[in-house]
């Protein structure tokens, strides 16, 4: 199906019967609700759940609806009652199992049918391995002139082309993960040692809120992630400057002369060991920074991208994020002030989704 | 195997012969050495459901720490490494420690007595079992004290759950404490089995059994193959931990699916494990409170067997993100779907049991229209489930939580606690007062509800299991506090529950309250011995010539199907209440020592394992567990099964009270009775105290 039609009456109207459910949530601003699908592949399956939500809600009508009643119109009269005995009914039982039956093979039948559309390669797409690692997601861009390689390495923040189809492949360096951004897509695990294929295709320019839904260890639930889904032409300027081949220039000494002595402590205070900013430093432990002013968040996307948030971050990351492999390195508040004036000199904030809110809000 | 031996009469002696016996074989019915050495299935029956009620508090506490921490965005009750103990131990306690074992409870006090058998096959395997799962619920959370408990989540999936990624000796702990109370399951499973197969009365053919029997049958049937699937896990796991193998480690070729495999290979049948015996005390309550019976007998005990085979080809629908190709997963969402057919038409025949009947809406009563109403929902989910395409939505979501509570607490909990008050007379001689039952009803009911179902709508906004924290402006707020809210009523019904075991105890010993043998006007042979129920069992062997026996000997139909007392229904009633007559000499439990010594080996063996990675000198301590393990066994194998004769002798008949016109003619309880709803109550001296059923035997000598 071609992606957002207005809403049919018919489908209004059920709709409506299943917002019991979400309704309330809808002016919470609920950026991954499952139910406001705004990709191609999250609508193919919100196409099918939905009436069988119908179905599932007539069913309970029905059988709580016979149990009000019982409750009401057969309550004793009497410690005497003599009701009839009756032991069953062949033709009511096989009735009652026929009816669901063929309504769950119809069910059924849909469900594979979209398990098959879903599982099928797209045409054209933009190619990223998504990596989980605990606790943070790392997208690694295919080049579309030479797949083998890979010319774009970001974090938790991934930049994608509305309309495109995106072929995410996910792996884990570590435990399994599990990757979600609910208005997209449906998840997939990301399990060390296997490749996982899923498909994503915007229909909008926004943000989309996601995180990893799989417990993988202490900090889960700090494994969040953005999707940022823009025009094609923003997308490939984005692209453009978050190449590996772009190397961020070294601030300059004297009138960049704290983001110059960040960028000495980047080496000294052992950060380089585990970040890989191009052509400075070559770590693979944590994310790579080299276009880190250019995220709208950081560290598992538990943190908006602020000098505020960056201060505490170097401050304790493990207290800000249980278990993080970054270490808590001591540093003193004019060493702090020094790394985070160096990280903003790395990527290009104007790249930086701010413009563009939720999806659905 | 026990048998109903008929033995000469001896007078009490002091002289015992010498036996096979190593050690003098315990003698004593009363007092606490006599709990610790029973083999009485009714006494072991009621040691599980004690125990794992007091796992329900514990499991409660945490589910209310859980609340607590998640009643709003950024909580500060719990930091990451406290939380994900104590989900991991919600889940393991209350499907380990709680829900089997009480299931368990229910299938060892009421399995013998409705198929008219004097014990289980095997009584000291019975009571082996029971010891081994407290045992093993002792050893999980002695880990508390040892560093942590379990933080894997109760599914454990590799490789989080490795050595690399969990060094700590947390995940140790699971898996030899699951392993342990793995051995008290399976074991328990066998006993059962065969005592539904081998120990029914006369003319108790299968077609004949209680629903409640038989779907306690399906489930052990399912126990005893299920088990050992997450045994050869656990040991995959435990070998991968302490021996460096590689089972479940991608980079030396293993595979962290194969657990997952595994895993729920054996954690769907465990689903059906949990909920069998739930339906199958709906299908005792029902059919009693409508005066009906239940409708479509056959039909239900082969749906529950249906759901029993087919609940093992399902398990990839946990699994359906794992990205196992559309295949595998068209399959398995087909039988997802189609097991939704024997379940709902059991749903349909417990509606249908209803209609037309004189309804009693006493506190079991509700608690089992409860389950039906509420498992609908659960059942309703699970089927949205099914829709594999969009269950990657829905899977690892708050709305499977929905969905399994309210399969399991909706469905399970809501089952058991009705078992508890319908069968709360038989077992300890007193009626829960009906008022606080229905109070307890309402306050999970709207508890329960107010608790999960906001999970629904929280699993379709987005908000993912198991974490710990979640930030402001996700929209879950409400709900969460909802939830939160709700969690705390149901912990208020809990107290009213504990209140009312209270209060009925103080009130039936204050007036010497006795209770009829068939105060519910029930259907099963349980309701033809005296409540509560002696340790003998039958006085007589029963000789069974219909499904719901009991109930035909106090009534027939007339020509128009309606249901007609018999004349001799009164004198019926009355005989239900007498207790051995001189002459009858029916089969007595002979206590042991072997069991309870045998059961507390298994963790002295588990430390050492547990420890077995700091220092491989701790390999000692295993060996020394298994070899007592191996001395008690031969101890246990030379000790004679059933006790000598004259041990049973001195059953002092005469000291069994005599009800006063009990039950006999009385309208058996109408629940809304204004005197609390305590029917058939007959005041008299001498009831046996509670909870020691061996009241009509119990003469020492």
């Amino acid at each position: 199906m071609t992606s957002r039609r207005p809403l049919r009456p018919g489908r209004r109207l059920a709709l409506m019967v299943v917002s019991l459910v979400v309704l309330a949530t809808a002016c919470e601003g609920t950026a991954q609700n499952t139910m406001a699908p705004h990709g191609h592949f999250s609508s193919i399956t919100y196409s099918l759940i939905w009436k069988v939500f119908i179905v599932a809600v007539v069913v309970f009508v029905l059988v709580e609806g016979l149990l009000v009643y019982e409750i009401i119109r057969f309550r004793a009269k009497s410690a005497d009652d003599r009701p009839v005995q009756i032991h069953g009914s062949t033709k009511l039982e096989i009735t009652w199992a026929i009816i669901p039956a063929l309504i769950l093979l119809v069910v059924g039948a849909a469900t594979v049918g979209q398990l098959f559309q879903l599982d099928r390669e797209q045409p054209n797409p933009v190619r990223i391995d998504v990596v989980g690692h605990q606790w943070w997601w790392e997208y690694r861009y295919h080049d579309p002139q030479d797949n083998s390689k890979i010319d774009v390495v970001t974090a938790n923040e991934m930049h994608i082309p509305v309309g495109r189809n995106i072929r995410l492949t996910l792996k884990s360096v570590d435990v399994i993960h599990n990757f979600w951004a609910p208005k997209l897509a449906g998840k997939i695990y990301a399990i060390p040692g296997r490749d996982n294929k899923l498909y994503v295709k915007a229909d909008d320019p926004a943000v989309y809120y996601g995180e990893c839904a799989e417990f993988c260890g202490l900090s889960h639930a700090n494994m969040r992630l953005r999707v940022v889904a823009e025009p094609q032409a923003d997308f490939d300027t984005w692209r453009q400057r978050q190449s590996v081949t772009v190397v961020p220039q070294l601030p300059d000494k004297t009138t960049q002369s704290a983001a110059s002595a960040g960028a000495q402590a980047f080496l000294q205070k052992g950060c380089s060991g585990c970040h890989t900013v191009s052509g400075y430093s070559a770590g693979n432990v944590g994310p790579n920074l080299s276009g880190f002013n250019s995220r709208s968040c950081f560290a598992g996307c538990i943190f908006a991208n602020n000098d505020q948030n960056l201060r505490l971050w170097l401050r304790d990351p493990p207290g800000e994020k249980p278990g993080s492999k970054m270490p808590n390195l001591k540093l003193t508040e004019q060493d702090i002030t020094n790394l985070t004036a160096y990280l903003r000199t790395l990527g290009d904030a104007s790249t930086r989704p701010s413009n563009i809110g939720p999806a659905g809000s | 195997m026990a048998t109903v031996l008929d033995k000469p009469p001896l007078p009490p002696t002091t002289d015992r012969p010498l036996d096979a016996a190593l050690f003098q074989r315990p003698r004593s019915t009363h007092g606490w050495v006599s709990w610790l050495t029973t083999i009485d299935h009714k006494r072991i029956g009621t040691l599980y459901g004690v125990t794992a009620l007091t796992f329900f508090i514990i499991g409660g506490i945490e589910a209310l720490l859980i609340r607590l921490q998640l009643a709003q965005p950024n909580g500060k009750i719990l930091d990451a490494n406290a939380y994900n103990q104590v989900f991991t131990m919600h889940g393991t306690t209350m499907i380990f420690l709680v829900v089997m074992p009480l299931s368990a409870a229910f299938a060892n006090y009421l399995i013998p007595i409705q198929i008219g058998a004097p014990d289980v096959a095997f009584p000291r395997l019975n009571a082996f079992s029971y010891w081994t799962f407290l045992a093993g619920g002792l050893f999980l959370y002695s880990s508390i004290f040892l560093g942590g408990m379990p933080n894997g989540g109760w599914f454990g999936y590799a490789p989080n759950t490795s050595i690399t990624y969990s060094p700590g000796h947390n995940i140790d702990f699971w898996v030899m404490g699951l392993l342990i109370t793995g051995v008290a399951s399976t074991v328990g499973a066998a006993n059962l089995v065969v005592t539904c197969l081998n120990m029914r009365a006369p003319g108790m053919n299968l077609m004949r059994m209680p629903v409640f029997t038989w779907m306690s049958l399906v489930a052990q049937l399912l126990t005893l193959f299920a088990m050992p699937v997450i045994t050869v896990a656990l040991f995959l796991l435990m070998f991968d931990r302490n021996f460096g193998s590689h089972f479940f480690d991608p980079s030396a070729g293993g595979d962290p699916v194969l657990w997952q495999n595994l895993f729920w290979l054996f954690g769907h049948p465990e689903v059906y494990i949990l909920i069998l015996p739930a339906f199958g005390i709906v299908s005792e309550i029902l059919p009693v409170f409508s005066r009906k019976p239940i409708f479509g007998y056959p039909v239900m005990v082969f749906s529950g067997i249906a759901i029993g085979f087919m609940g093992w080809g399902v398990w990839i629908h946990h699994m359906f993100s794992v990205g196992l190709g559309p295949v595998a997963v068209s399959a398995f969402s087909i039988s997802t779907m189609l097991i939704a057919v024997p379940t709902g038409v059991k749903i349909f025949n417990w509606v249908a049991t209803m209609w037309k009947g004189s309804l009693r809406f006493t506190s079991a009563m509700l608690f089992a229209i409860g389950l039906v109403s509420q498992f609908t929902v659960g059942g309703l989910s699970g089927v949205t489930h099914g829709v594999a395409s969009h269950d990657r939505q829905q899977t690892d979501t708050y709305y499977v939580v929905a969905h399994f509570h309210y399969v399991l607490f909706g469905g399970s909990i809501f089952a058991l606690f009705g078992g508890i008050y319908y069968w709360y007379p038989k077992v300890f001689g007193q009626l829960l007062d009906d008022r606080l039952g229905k109070l307890h009803f309402w306050l999970f009911f709207v508890g329960f509800n107010l608790t999960f179902f906001p999970f629904h709508i929280l699993g379709i906004v987005g908000m993912p299991r198991r974490i710990y924290t979640y930030p402001t402006g996700t929209g879950w707020d409400t709900y969460n506090l909802l939830s939160t809210i709700g969690s705390f009523i149901i912990a208020l019904g809990v107290l009213v529950f504990m209140y009312n075991i209270r209060r009925t105890d103080s009130r039936f010993k204050k007036y010497k309250l006795t209770v009829d043998a068939d105060p519910w006007d029930g259907r099963t042979l349980e309701w033809s011995v005296p409540s509560p129920t002696p340790a003998y069992n039958f006085a007589e062997v029963p000789t069974v010539k219909y499904q719901d026996d009991w109930w035909h000997r106090k009534y027939t139909v007339d020509d128009a199907g309606r249901l007609l007392p018999r004349p001799e229904i009164d004198e019926v009633r009355a005989r239900a209440n007498d207790g051995l007559k001189p002459g009858q000499h029916p089969h007595f439990p002979s206590p042991s020592f072997y069991p309870i010594v045998a059961a507390f080996c298994f963790p002295i063996a588990g430390y050492g394992l547990v420890y077995g990675r700091a220092s491989g000198y701790n390999y000692v301590i295993t060996g020394i567990g298994m070899s007592l393990l191996l001395v008690t066994l031969v101890a246990w194998g030379m000790e004679p099964s059933v006790a000598p004769p004259e041990d049973d002798a001195p059953a002092v008949h005469e000291e069994q009270p005599v009800l006063v016109g009990a039950g006999a003619g009385s309208a058996p309880g109408l629940g809304a009775a204004p005197d609390g709803g305590q029917p058939a109550l007959t005041s008299g001296g001498g009831a046996p105290p509670p909870g020691d059923s061996g009241g009509g035997g119990g003469g020492s000598s």
